[in-house]
């Protein structure tokens, strides 16, 4: 029996976790991306980009992580996109899915910083962005 | 899947390495998926292999639906298939872990569901179950949630923010991760109560204790994938206090050392056995440093670097795949197995064993460069950041190689049991007993006393 009620309160609290997840608002950058970034998230998974890249230091480790790419401005982030480099493959973007993608990394750009400052970190351990 | 993850894993390391040699054919972005893929469902598909074989042995008058079970594996097996078709055409659905394109979720979906149906067939009939079967229990129903959770996505409304995004995939993918862990865990506490003779393991308060306590982790200690993200900053707290809990199950681990090793001592000549030993030793590493990364100001440091790949490597093979051919093993009676095919599994074992430790190592140490190089010098330069990081990646390659090498003769020998053990099945003759193994039907301490 308690087994039962110890397993029915893990459930509800995490019900209760995953609807303040879910909703509310994080601490900034919380901006819907226009419709040329939600194209560019799909070029972005259609092209598997995550395999090579880190967006926030998730993802792959054979390139950088683009979470603040687009702070170099559109005419680097074209350079790469249109030719590719030594260890990047062409991957023949047309112009609009270039811009698509562009796109998405400023959206990306603008939900935050992945770099955790070391002035943020906290006693306990923990930190605050 | 076992062979074709570390085909598909060597050939990604060379790939990563030398890129130039390799986009042309088989670029990395191709055989990454292909490799991550292998490995989820090995480990997925193991895992619940080990409870369609072990749960009619627990409950003997139960009947698993067969046509469930049936449409299980013909969906299953057939979306896999699909999969890595997909992935050979370029077609990618681009997320972390599940990289295929996103309408094969659905036959997945529906292969899982009829899994429940034969799951929950035999599972209406439990009395009094023992932790192994709640720990699948939760595996199961967990995997479902957090499958679904992965795909909540496709609402635009999840997609409107891009932290909310990333933080529900991330909690779906660390709970996921829970949710397999389960079904494996489950599967090897099985194992120790039939090897042992001891089923008081999975009755005690100790164990279910410990039981709870993993399922608030899987719950709750899904934040340190996203500390980094300047999302809410209760959900990076929730997580750095419920992963501190884990201390406590490495303080078990420690205490309850002495008596684990003399029970290994005794059985280790089961080459079944032998692979829970290993796992016992990879969960404890791997904990270690599974607690050192989930504080956040150490996270900040490891997060984005190889040590990320290191704990997940090493879960995924020093855990998940050492229980998981232990299962197999055991299902497999290889202890009874000609001298000659149970010597090539010893060897094939050792050579796993240091090829983990040196693969693990590597990608530690090349973990360690990046961080040092990145976040504590504040190099901004990717290439020069991963300069010397690529020549310990060269030594993980070759360790690779010798995982693939040692794994070989294992797969190799557990073949032919199965080959021997279907043509004996045919011939219509009993199994023979395994050493050690308690009966199934042995009554337990407490039923005798009622």
């Amino acid at each position: 029996m308690l087994k039962r009620v110890v397993l029915a309160l893990l459930c509800t609290a995490c019900a209760v976790f995953t609807a303040f997840v879910y909703t509310r608002k994080g601490q900034q950058g919380d901006v819907p991306p226009s419709d040329t970034a939600r194209q560019g998230m799909l070029v972005w998974q259609g092209k598997n980009c995550q395999s090579c890249h880190q967006l926030y230091g998730l993802g792959g480790y054979l390139g950088p992580d683009l979470t603040n790419v687009a702070e170099k401005g559109d005419g680097y982030m074209r350079a790469f996109l249109k030719n590719g480099t030594a260890r990047m493959p062409n991957f023949h973007l047309n112009d609009q899915e270039i811009a698509q993608l562009s796109a998405f990394l400023h959206w990306v750009d603008r939900s935050g910083k992945s770099k955790v400052p070391a002035q943020a970190v906290h006693w306990t351990g923990s930190y605050q962005l | 899947m076992l062979a074709a993850t570390l085909f598909f894993g060597s050939l990604s390391s060379f790939a990563f390495l030398y890129p130039g040699l390799s986009n042309q054919s088989l670029p990395f972005y191709m055989l990454r998926p292909m490799h991550v893929s292998a490995a989820l469902f090995w480990i997925i598909t193991g895992g619940v292999c080990g409870i369609l074989i072990y749960l009619p042995k627990v409950y003997p008058f139960a009947r698993l639906a067969p046509r469930a079970e049936r449409s299980f594996a013909l969906f299953w097996v057939g979306t896999i298939l699909v999969i890595f078709g997909c992935y050979a055409l370029k077609q990618f659905g681009g997320r972390e872990y599940w990289a295929f394109p996103p309408w094969l979720a659905l036959p997945l979906l529906g292969a899982w569901a009829c899994l429940m149906w034969a799951y929950f067939a035999a599972w209406r009939s439990r009395r009094d179950s023992p932790l192994y079967v709640w720990m699948w229990t939760t595996g199961i129903v967990a995997f479902l949630a957090t499958f679904l959770e992965q795909n909540l996505y496709h609402i635009p409304w999840f997609r409107d923010s891009f932290l909310r995004e990333l933080t529900v995939q991330w909690k779906s993918n660390g709970s996921m991760v829970g949710a397999w862990n389960q079904m494996i865990y489950g599967t090897s506490l099985y194992l120790m109560v039939r090897i042992s003779g001891n089923e008081q393991i999975a009755r005690s308060r100790s164990a279910f204790f410990f039981y709870f306590l993993g399922l608030t982790n899987l719950m709750f200690n899904w934040g340190h994938h996203i500390y980094n993200l300047p999302t809410n900053h209760w959900i990076r707290h929730v997580a750095y206090g419920v992963t501190m809990t884990e201390w406590l199950i490495l303080v078990h681990i420690i205490q309850d050392f002495r008596s684990k090793l003399a029970q290994d001592r005794k059985l280790k000549h089961l080459l079944a056995y032998r692979f829970i030993i290993a796992s016992e030793y990879w969960v404890l590493a791997n904990l270690v440093l599974a607690l050192f990364m989930s504080i956040p100001a150490i996270n900040r440091y490891t997060h984005g670097t190889h040590i990320t790949v290191a704990h997940a490597m090493g879960a995924t093979i020093g855990i998940n795949t050492m229980i998981l051919l232990s299962s197999f093993g055991y299902f497999l009676n290889i202890d009874r197995l000609r001298p000659g095919l149970k010597k090539s599994i010893s060897r094939g074992f050792v050579v796993v064993q240091v090829s983990l430790s040196i693969f693990w190592l590597a990608l530690i140490t090349a973990g360690v460069l990046k961080a040092w190089r990145e976040t504590g010098l504040g190099m901004t330069s990717f290439d020069e950041i991963m300069q010397p990081v690529r020549q310990v990646l060269f030594v993980f390659a070759l360790a690779g190689i010798g995982l693939l090498l040692g794994m070989m003769p294992i797969i190799r020998a557990y073949w032919l049991a199965l080959r021997q053990q279907e043509k004996e099945k045919k011939n219509g003759e009993e199994e023979p007993p395994a050493h050690h193994r308690v009966p199934e039907s042995a009554t337990l301490p407490e039923e005798a006393s009622r």
